[in-house]
């Protein structure tokens, strides 16, 4: 409003419309990462009302608290998938799950969690106010609390609208005993669920300006509740448990033959695969097998305890569609072979490097 | 829950079907492979076949003495080193924005690949289809837009129609930089070296769409070899090693079209009256078959103005091959990337020396992922071997 | 990739046409296929149709693509209706 208008408006007409025009701000800027009136401005407004908590609440510089004596497990990922929001998720439950999921697989219970947002200037609030809110639902879901965080800004350009970083703290079950040098010829395999959901759905959605639209999402969830299920049916009977995120299921198929030493052999028609997944993988001419996933575990077992493993997970709505698709055999040289839909046999090996970027 | 119950049981009688098909078909060729009593060894002329074949684990599924050869079917890998050269060349020019499908990305050239290329600055965008590389030359109206047209005959149709909606809405800016190849004088050339010991080819069905089963005829009449076109499934390939298996057997040489639902004996019109339209064959320069007359595709002259060469006064220098590469022996079916003292050591798909690592239908890039554990199995084989 | 998958022709606009394949629509050009329709069934490659194929023909190969589980219940595949 020009100053000539201003004049000739009396005090009312100040009262009702003059609103200096940066009042409200729609996009981060610079001045939101430097620790002063703005910063606080965000974290009240935005991260507090979703994440808040007694010990987030008290904003000191280390979260302070007590925990029951036992082994923690301790664990922290860096995310900067693109695009930041993508059908099933975002960045924000990205990096809730995944890091609840990396101490789940360890027979932990996911307790506290620290949240490290890079934003970049220019990143429009109601994308960070989307994002935060992805994460308390996803805290929320896997029954953790955020007690710690940090928040920076980088110039336009840098950090592709937003990094974030999780740290988390966990306890771990006395009833797990979770380690590879457990496993031994006969134990089973399992798959919680369809794979390649999580890698396709973010490369499909990069591909949305060139007029391929689908609807495959991301499988990304906490699954602790999944692990504790199964710990609670089968104990130390489960023997080693990892999610398939980046290298796919193939990554850890090949990885745990490798590593115990011991021949794996596993039925290719037995893993659980979505058709439409197929198909956006036999378009992108990507193996689902080498597709990163975001919910899903894989489990190795006592083959006494096959049955029971199933149940369990197949009880639980994140692990409806649980298989079983191999066993450790005895010959011990260190390969994973599978058996193709065809009866054709080949061995799986671990993705060769970054296949698809920034899906994670 | 019941609709997933009877969706499994309907797939596991797929998988049952499938797998005894396959089983049957296998048995055949055992029983053929024993009644010839020599060796057969038939050529996959598509990189497609090749990769698809080692997926679903064929090669396990056939006898010792049946093997298949990989041919110059990787557009990619028969892509001669100096058009790699001109293409980073161009990628390097300040301002000019490279449109290429992605398995030219990694290639490298002399002078590095264009990835390469790209960390040090260049614009070099990644396409699905030649009308998105015109789409990038529309929004970018101020900068020069090349597309880096490879492939057989397959994707010379897609070319011819950027070029031509190019010329129609005069999109001044675009360009093609044209390295197109036909996938027969290829063939024809191969038989002609006396080092090549083929029985008979597996003919690409994806090309054969585009061209008709009819162009492998003098393939057949003129060097007297059976020539199989068939679809890309397991079931489908296999079918295709069994039909040529049984004419060798049979000591005949004829032409047989497994893909009728998509290969016709004349091809698709539209597609041919395209690639006719905009592109006259010339003599190409191949990675490892050398210059061939008559096997590329080169702009007509009334489309020279969307002719990259012409347009950026490109000439083409010399290859280079990396020393101890034998990509030129693996793609003419004189060598099992096995073989290649490189492979898996030197050359990986992450450090790749040579195009067929590059490529993902290369054959040594489909051995790496599917097959390089036989490695350790192998007793070494001086060149010649095929199995 | 030299492969092409048979995908069902949903809307045609000129020389361009909307199609499903699996779960995804896409843009395709139909310059060599200008014959094709609505319902028509067309190999794609590289954004273009290639060829038409028979309604019969591309519910087999379909049939021999789906390599995986088919775990979606009680939804048929759309495209197939």
């Amino acid at each position: 409003m020009s100053a000539d208008r201003l004049r000739m408006a009396g005090p009312s007409s100040l009262r009702t419309e003059y609103a200096p025009p940066n009042r409200r701000h729609r996009r981060i800027v610079l001045a939101h990462g430097g620790g002063g009136q703005l910063t606080d401005e965000l974290v009240d407004e935005i991260v507090r009302p979703r994440l808040g908590n007694a010990l987030l609440d008290e904003l000191d510089d280390s979260a302070v608290f007590d925990v029951e004596p036992g082994r923690m497990a301790f664990t922290t990922d860096s995310y900067v998938v693109q695009p930041l929001e993508f059908p099933g998720g975002d960045i924000g439950r990205l990096a809730v799950c995944g890091t609840v999921n990396d101490m789940a697989v360890c027979g932990a219970e996911p307790l506290h969690l620290s949240v490290g947002l890079i934003l970049e200037e220019g990143l429009e609030l109601d994308v960070l106010r989307r994002v935060i809110d992805s994460m308390a639902t996803a805290v929320a879901e896997a029954g953790v609390t955020v007690v710690t965080g940090d928040t920076k800004v980088v110039a336009r350009g840098q950090a592709d609208g937003m990094y974030v970083n999780t740290a988390g703290l966990g306890r771990v079950r006395p009833d797990a005993r979770l380690a590879l040098a457990r496993v031994r010829q006969g134990d089973r395999v399992i798959v919680s669920r369809p794979i390649g959901d999580h890698g396709l759905a973010v490369m499909l959605q990069r591909e949305e300006a060139f007029g391929i639209e689908s609807r495959l999402a991301s499988d990304v969830a906490p699954l602790n509740g999944l692990v504790g299920a199964l710990l609670d049916a089968c104990g130390e009977d489960v023997v080693f448990l990892r999610d398939a995120t980046r290298g796919g299921l193939a990554g850890v198929l090949s990885d745990l033959s490798e590593r115990t030493r011991l021949h794996l052999a596993v039925d290719e028609t037995r893993i659980p695969l979505r058709r439409e997944t197929s198909y956006a993988a036999e378009m992108l001419g990507l193996d689902p097998l080498d597709v990163a996933n975001e919910g899903t575990l894989v489990a190795v077992v006592r083959p006494a305890v096959l049955d029971a493993a199933l149940d369990a997970l197949r009880a639980h709505p994140l692990g409806e569609h649980a298989a079983d698709v191999g066993a450790f055999g005895s010959d011990e040289d260190g390969l994973c072979e599978i058996v193709t839909e065809v009866g054709g046999r080949r061995v799986i090996q671990k993705p060769y490097g970054e296949e698809l970027p920034r899906i994670c | 829950m019941s609709g997933v119950r009877a969706n499994v049981a309907a797939r596991e009688a797929l998988v049952a079907r499938a797998r005894a098909r396959m089983a049957g078909l296998a048995g055949e060729l055992g029983a053929l492979a024993g009644r010839l009593g020599r060796p057969m060894a038939f050529m996959e002329v598509c990189g497609t076949h090749t990769v698809n074949a080692c997926r679903s684990g064929v090669h396990s599924l056939i006898p010792e003495s049946v093997s298949l050869v990989s041919g110059p079917g990787c557009p990619v890998c028969v892509t001669a080193q100096r058009y790699i050269d001109a293409l980073v060349g161009l990628g390097r020019r300040p301002g000019l924005i490279i449109t290429t499908y992605g398995d030219m990305l990694r290639v490298a050239g002399a002078g590095g690949s264009l990835e390469l290329a790209r960390s040090e600055g260049a614009d070099v965008r990644v396409v699905t289809s030649t009308r998105e590389a015109l789409e990038v030359a529309r929004r970018n109206p101020d900068r020069d837009v090349v597309f880096a047209a490879v492939g057989f005959e397959t994707t010379a149709p897609a070319t011819a129609s950027a070029v031509l909606t190019a010329d129609r809405e005069g999109v001044e800016n675009f360009s093609v930089l044209a390295a197109h190849k036909l996938v027969v004088p290829a063939m024809t050339t191969l038989l002609e070296n006396p080092d090549v010991r083929i029985d008979g080819f597996l003919c690409p069905g994806h090309v054969s769409v585009v061209i008709g089963s009819e162009v492998y005829r003098p393939v057949v009449e003129r060097y007297g070899k059976p020539c199989v076109v068939a679809g890309f499934e397991a079931v489908q390939i296999m079918e295709g090693i069994v039909h040529l298996a049984r004419q060798a057997v049979a000591g005949e040489a004829r032409l047989e079209n497994l893909y009728p639902e998509a290969v016709t004996p004349g091809g698709n019109p539209v597609a041919a009256r395209l690639i006719d339209e905009v592109f006259v064959p010339g003599a190409a320069a191949w990675r490892a078959l050398g210059e061939m007359p008559a096997s590329g595709l080169d702009l007509r002259k009334r489309y020279q103005h969307l002719d990259a060469f012409h347009r950026f006064g490109i000439q083409l220098g010399d290859d280079q091959e990396p020393p101890g590469c034998r990509c030129a022996e693996v793609i003419t079916g004189r060598c099992n990337p096995l073989d290649c003292m490189l492979f898996g050591r030197v050359c990986t798909p992450i450090y790749p020396v040579g195009p067929c690592m590059v490529s993902s239908e290369g054959s040594c890039q489909a051995y790496f992922r599917y097959r390089r554990h036989e490695g350790r199995r192998r007793a070494p084989s001086g060149a010649g071997s095929v199995t | 990739m030299c492969l092409a998958l048979p995908a069902r022709i949903q809307e045609r606009t000129g020389e361009v046409a909307r199609v499903l394949l699996g779960d995804a629509v896409m843009t395709v050009s139909l310059v060599m296929t200008p014959d094709a329709g609505v319902g028509d069934w067309v190999l794609v490659h590289a954004g273009f149709a290639m060829q038409e194929v028979s309604d019969q023909d591309a519910r087999e190969t379909w049939m021999l693509v789906d390599e995986y589980d088919v775990l979606t219940p009680d939804r048929p595949l759309e495209g197939f209706q």
